[in-house]
């Protein structure tokens, strides 16, 4: 306990933007789960008497065109975008990594058939895989984290491919491999731990991505759909309409967007310097 | 008598002339800007009108589009054989017709005089034989031609060209709405001699009689057309020219005219664009609105359980409190009026001490909702939940669907909102595949035969119309007399009937506020009037630039 | 190279008519107002859409081969026509956005490198995060409309070829290419922070350092030439992602380029224009990237021997 205690005072420390970066991660991540004690208001609930109010006491940021207090749906937008950030970042770079590893390290036909794989998919606009998963499928959270992670694979896999050459290339995995060594058990212990960083660092660089992807899905009108409180969404309708009458609901959830975006390549980035096997080597 | 087309048989033109008075409003902007096109000032020659137009042809053949991105641009290169009178937009005149048709007496026999002075644009006279071929192509389109409206002009028999500068049509029963009919901004009149050539040539060339001459079209930028010398209205048109830019993004339209970079956009804006242009251009802004010809239904599944209940039906359009729910939209977006089946102020608006009494328009509408949970109840449906399909636009469909599934919120009715882009939607609309969905029907003209042509029963005249895919011969009974009756007094009556019977007895599909045309543009933009609708009046010919 | 393509075509083929709905009911349905039966089924025929599905991808390949891409099913024109009008403007963007981001990217990257943990570094990294973070078509509309709030100035919105008039088409595109290029750059520079880090603290630069060597000449010849390898792939990377941006800056600002092109023609289900339009980006991706490829074996010397 101790010892956790020592080790987040030295992150915080020595890692400055990594710790104001969980900052805002953890701000967000106890807006979701709070959100139903921490506001006042409803977050669907019209309320045609107070549409586009300024800023005020009762309306901190104000109220969009429906009467609705645009702070509670920043707090309850932040689960929307939890849920579609983590899904499809973390299913995405996962399989990424897999792809890249297996296919730096048996390299040859098994190495060619991912690349094809890849490339096919990378080629794709995500543009037309997002259309064709959503009219397809309809809208929705989760097909819009299927359309989000699907491009996000091959561009994982081919960073950490390429890593992962240099690694496999490398004489002591050679030798590892004279001796005998299972290839699962090689991959798992030696190729992958040595190519964790740059995953993380594409894993996190995605989590904010999967954040904005979203965004211009629903300025597209391809995102999740009204009443649902979501960030993307809330610049699309309220934010570009009215951006001259009511600047603050364009301002409010672009910031929102921003800042947990931030949040989160703040923090991948430090923990990727901290967790650099090399690094820790020397 | 069995209808023919899911389509206009019978429209009674009388009527609507002679009822026909102050449907549009051309209310004065509250903004310090001059009034619009006050009657009185001299129109000047000269200059270039730049115009936004928010999608592009699909092709250039009118007589087969459906979509006024054709209408806009390319409808000043040709003309009609009559039109609607754009000094007031109600009457009828001719175009290229030299008078109004005279009519036999037995009414089954039109016959229309042509002008003897019109040109097509390469110079060839325009005689009885082009119309002839052009009202061909409409009526009795030969084999791999479409012509998307030929339902309407199912009265027709057959057309003859006695005479070089005239023209008969023969009708199979009589037919007052035919002379509407013939004042389609549809009807583009072509040469025959391009026709017989190819009768497809004119999905992809462009010559006409109209009063600019095609100049040239840079896809996806702008369409130019410049003055037809040679027009037969001697002294017009008054532009030297016209330049149409494509601009689908609405920001970029209303900042193209914030910038000067155009002057209007002919289908209409938000009222926030409006505001906004306001403010920023607060001495040369002009402002036209008026009432539009369009609405938004609530179409539940009468196939799909619950919604074969009326009471479910009625309880899903009680729950809706109109009245309030329209003032507050009318702030946000294009839509205002509480209307039935027809447009409110129009000529066959039911009085609103009438509308009162249908269930969902009553200005009470706590006490409606109540009534909707009653109703619910005694249906046996408690918790009534359903998936609400929309289209992916976003006005003013989705702003519509936030309120309605609000106000069902309030009622106990839980509404999950189905978006889907355009394509996917009219999918599943049209087969069936949704719980309640919202439909919508824009008409160029005030017609209880175009409002009404939904209600049809789905199997027989609303066919591909009516989505909500029930057969009522009683409504198809009542619809059909209305068509028949000549006597606007009695027409007008029976069509409240139908309004009763269609919105609140049955509660079929109900309609939603109707939609508001507003027309935020130049002030140097003059001679041209908003109408109840973006499809006629579009040939540029009385606009004129101040100076 | 072939059989990538190949893949791309069968997906979008098969993909997109999955998807429900069709061009000719959103032809004719889509304004509202009935259409008879008869006219769609008509319609229909014409343009092919009834023929069976094989039918219709053999006929679209063996035009690809003799090198017809095929007409637009909803304007009729000819592929080819659509997409060589948009071109040049998606071009001009793509390749201005990238030569801001890699002139803002690579020497942010490796300054951030070399002052490590300085407030240097930290602001450097910030600024670069900034980009990842900012909706960059939020950005875009912020700046038209400070544009035409402060100066009353909106840029053209015809669009010049830069040959004609360079005015007019670089401040046409200068405000998108900004709003993408800050994006793409931040990618890279993170990538060429960290790719230079690793490399400054490997055994041969440690040894190139204990010989004696300035900093500056261990940073530059063998510490960049080494990070370049995943730079570079980034870079391609951020290359074909920009496109995928474009879409939605082009809608910002209102650009006709081949990415508008592409979202109306899904919108409406003009199969033969999507398709090729996708085949099109396939190729140019693919070239790209096979020309990556030999770059790394030139910077790369462990890669070539293996």
């Amino acid at each position: 306990m101790r010892r956790l205690r020592d080790g987040v005072g030295d992150f915080v420390r020595r890692r400055p933007l990594g710790a104001a970066g969980a900052v805002l991660i953890l701000g967000m991540v106890l807006a979701a789960v709070l959100a139903e004690v921490i506001t006042t208001h409803d977050p669907t609930s019209n309320s045609f008497a107070d549409m586009l109010k300024p800023p005020s006491l009762e309306f901190p940021f104000g109220t969009d065109q429906f009467g609705r207090d645009v702070l509670t749906r920043i707090i309850y937008g932040s689960r929307t975008a939890l849920v579609v950030g983590f899904g499809a970042s973390l299913t995405g770079s996962t399989l990424g990594y897999i792809f890249g590893v297996v296919g730096a390290y048996f390299g040859g036909r098994v190495d060619g058939a991912i690349q094809r794989l890849m490339d096919v998919l990378i080629s794709f606009p995500l543009i037309v895989i997002a259309i064709a998963v959503v009219a397809a499928l309809g809208p929705g959270t989760l097909n819009v984290v299927v359309a989000i992670t699907i491009p996000i694979i091959p561009r994982v896999a081919r960073v950490v491919r390429s890593s992962a050459l240099t690694v496999v290339a490398m004489p002591y995995v050679e030798a590892t491999r004279s001796v005998g060594a299972r290839s699962g058990r090689i991959m798992f212990r030696h190729v992958a731990p040595n190519v964790f960083a740059p995953y993380l660092i594409m894993l996190t660089a995605f989590l904010g991505q999967a954040i904005l992807l979203e965004a211009s899905l629903s300025f597209l009108g391809l995102g999740v759909a009204e009443p649902t409180a979501a960030w993307g969404l809330m610049l699309r309708g309220a934010g570009m309409q009215f951006l001259e009458r009511a600047p603050w609901l364009a301002i409010a959830p672009g910031l929102a967007i921003s800042a947990a975006v931030f949040g989160f390549n703040l923090f991948g980035d430090s923990l990727r310097d901290a967790l650099d096997p090399r690094l820790r080597a020397a | 008598m069995k209808r023919s087309a899911p389509f206009v048989v019978a429209l009674v033109l009388v009527a609507l002339v002679a009822s026909a008075c102050g449907q549009q409003t051309a209310t004065a902007p509250a903004t310090p800007a001059p009034a619009a096109d006050a009657g009185g000032e001299k129109p000047t020659a000269g200059g270039t009108l730049t115009f936004v137009v928010n999608a592009e042809p699909p092709s250039f053949d009118a007589h087969k589009e459906t979509t006024f991105a054709l209408l806009h641009p390319t409808s000043p290169h040709y003309s009609t054989l009559y039109r609607f009178d754009p000094n007031d937009l109600t009457k009828i005149v001719p175009d290229v017709a030299a008078a109004m048709p005279e009519i036999s007496a037995d009414k089954l026999t039109w016959t229309v005089k042509l002008r003897s002075d019109v040109k097509f644009h390469d110079g060839t006279p325009l005689t009885s034989e082009d119309v002839l071929a052009t009202y061909n192509k409409i009526v009795f389109p030969p084999s791999g031609v479409v012509s998307a409206r030929r339902g309407a002009y199912a009265v027709v028999d057959r057309m003859e060209a006695p005479a070089k500068d005239s023209l008969v049509f023969k009708l199979k029963y009589p037919s007052a709405s035919f002379q509407a009919g013939l004042a389609s901004p549809w009807n583009w009149i072509y040469s025959a001699a391009k026709l017989k050539t190819d009768v497809k040539w004119y999905e992809k060339n462009v010559l006409g009689t109209g009063p600019f001459t095609y100049v040239n079209y840079v896809k996806g930028a702008s369409w130019e057309g410049k003055k037809n010398p040679d027009y037969f209205l001697k002294g017009q048109p008054y532009l030297d020219g016209y330049k149409a830019l494509f601009i689908s993004d609405a920001t970029a339209a209303v900042n193209a005219i914030r910038g000067k970079q155009a002057q209007i956009e002919f289908r209409g804006f938000t009222p926030q664009q409006r505001d906004d242009l306001s403010r920023a251009l607060p001495n040369d802004l002009a402002i036209q609105e008026a009432p539009w010809i369009c609405v938004n239904y609530i179409v539940p599944n009468a196939k799909k359980k619950p919604f074969d209940d009326p009471r479910v039906r009625r309880a899903l359009t009680l729950a809706i409190d109109r009245w309030t729910m329209g003032a507050a939209l009318s702030k946000i977006t294009i839509i205002k009026d509480i209307g039935g089946l027809m447009r409110p102020k129009g000529p066959f608006a039911m009085s609103d001490a009438d509308l009162e009494k249908i269930a969902g328009f009553s200005k009470d509408g706590r006490a409606s909702k109540d009534k909707a949970k009653a109703l619910l109840a005694e249906a046996g449906v408690t918790n009534l939940t359903f998936e609400f399909l929309n289209r992916s636009i976003n006005t003013p469909y989705e702003p519509l669907a936030v309120a309605i599934i609000d106000q069902w919120k309030q009622a106990g009715i839980t509404a999950t909102h189905k978006v889907k882009e355009t394509s996917a939607y009219l999918a599943d609309l049209r087969s069936g595949n949704f719980d309640v969905g919202l439909d919508f029907n824009c008409d160029f003209l005030d017609e209880p035969d175009l409002q009404l042509a939904k209600f049809q029963s789905a199997s027989l005249g609303g066919k591909g119309l009516n989505l909500a895919g029930y057969d009522d011969p009683k409504l198809d009974a009542m619809i059909d007399a209305q068509s028949r009756e000549t006597d606007p007094a009695k027409r007008k009556a029976l069509i409240g009937g139908i309004e009763r019977y269609a919105m609140d007895e049955m509660a079929w599909q109900t309609p939603t506020p109707w939609w508001f045309r507003i027309i935020p543009y130049n002030n140097k933009v003059r001679g041209w009037r908003v109408g109840s609708n973006h499809y006629t009046n579009q040939d540029l010919v009385s606009v004129w630039l101040a100076k | 190279m072939v059989p990538t393509l190949i893949g791309v075509a069968i997906l979008t083929f098969v993909v997109m008519r999955l998807v429900p709905g069709d061009i000719v009911e959103l032809r004719y349905a889509g304004s509202g107002g009935a259409v008879a039966q008869e006219v769609i089924d008509l319609e229909r025929r014409t343009l092919g859409l009834d023929k069976p599905m094989a039918l219709q991808f053999v006929d679209w390949m063996a035009g690809l081969a003799r090198g017809d891409l095929g007409t637009s099913l909803w304007t009729g024109r000819s592929v080819t026509d659509e997409v060589m009008l948009r071109l040049g403007l998606s071009l001009e963007l793509a390749i201005i956005s990238t030569l801001i981001a890699v002139a803002l990217a690579i020497p942010a990257g490796v300054l951030a490198a070399v002052r490590q943990d300085t407030w240097v570094d930290y602001a450097l990294r910030l600024t670069s995060i900034g980009g990842l973070s900012f909706p960059s078509f939020w950005l875009g509309i912020l700046t038209i409309l400070g544009l035409l709030t402060v100066f009353g100035w909106s840029p053209p919105l015809l669009f010049t070829p830069i040959w004609e008039d360079p005015v007019a088409n670089l401040s046409q595109m200068i405000f998108p290419a900004l709003a993408v290029g800050y994006r793409s750059s931040a990618v890279t520079m993170r990538m060429t922070r960290s790719s230079v880090l690793d490399v400054l603290r490997d055994d041969y630069v440690r040894t190139a350092r204990a010989k004696g060597l300035s900093e500056s000449l261990v940073v530059i010849r063998h510490a960049l030439r080494n990070s370049l390898l995943p730079v570079v792939t980034v870079i391609s990377i951020e290359f074909a992602f920009l496109i995928g941006g474009l879409v939605v800056t082009e809608q910002v600002f209102n650009l006709n380029g081949v990415g508008k092109l592409l979202v109306d023609a899904v919108a409406h289900r003009d199969y033969t224009l999507i398709q090729s339009i996708v085949m099109l980006l396939a190729t140019v991706f693919v070239l790209v990237n096979f020309l990556i490829d030999m770059l790394y074996v030139a910077l790369d010397p462990r890669v070539r021997s293996s």
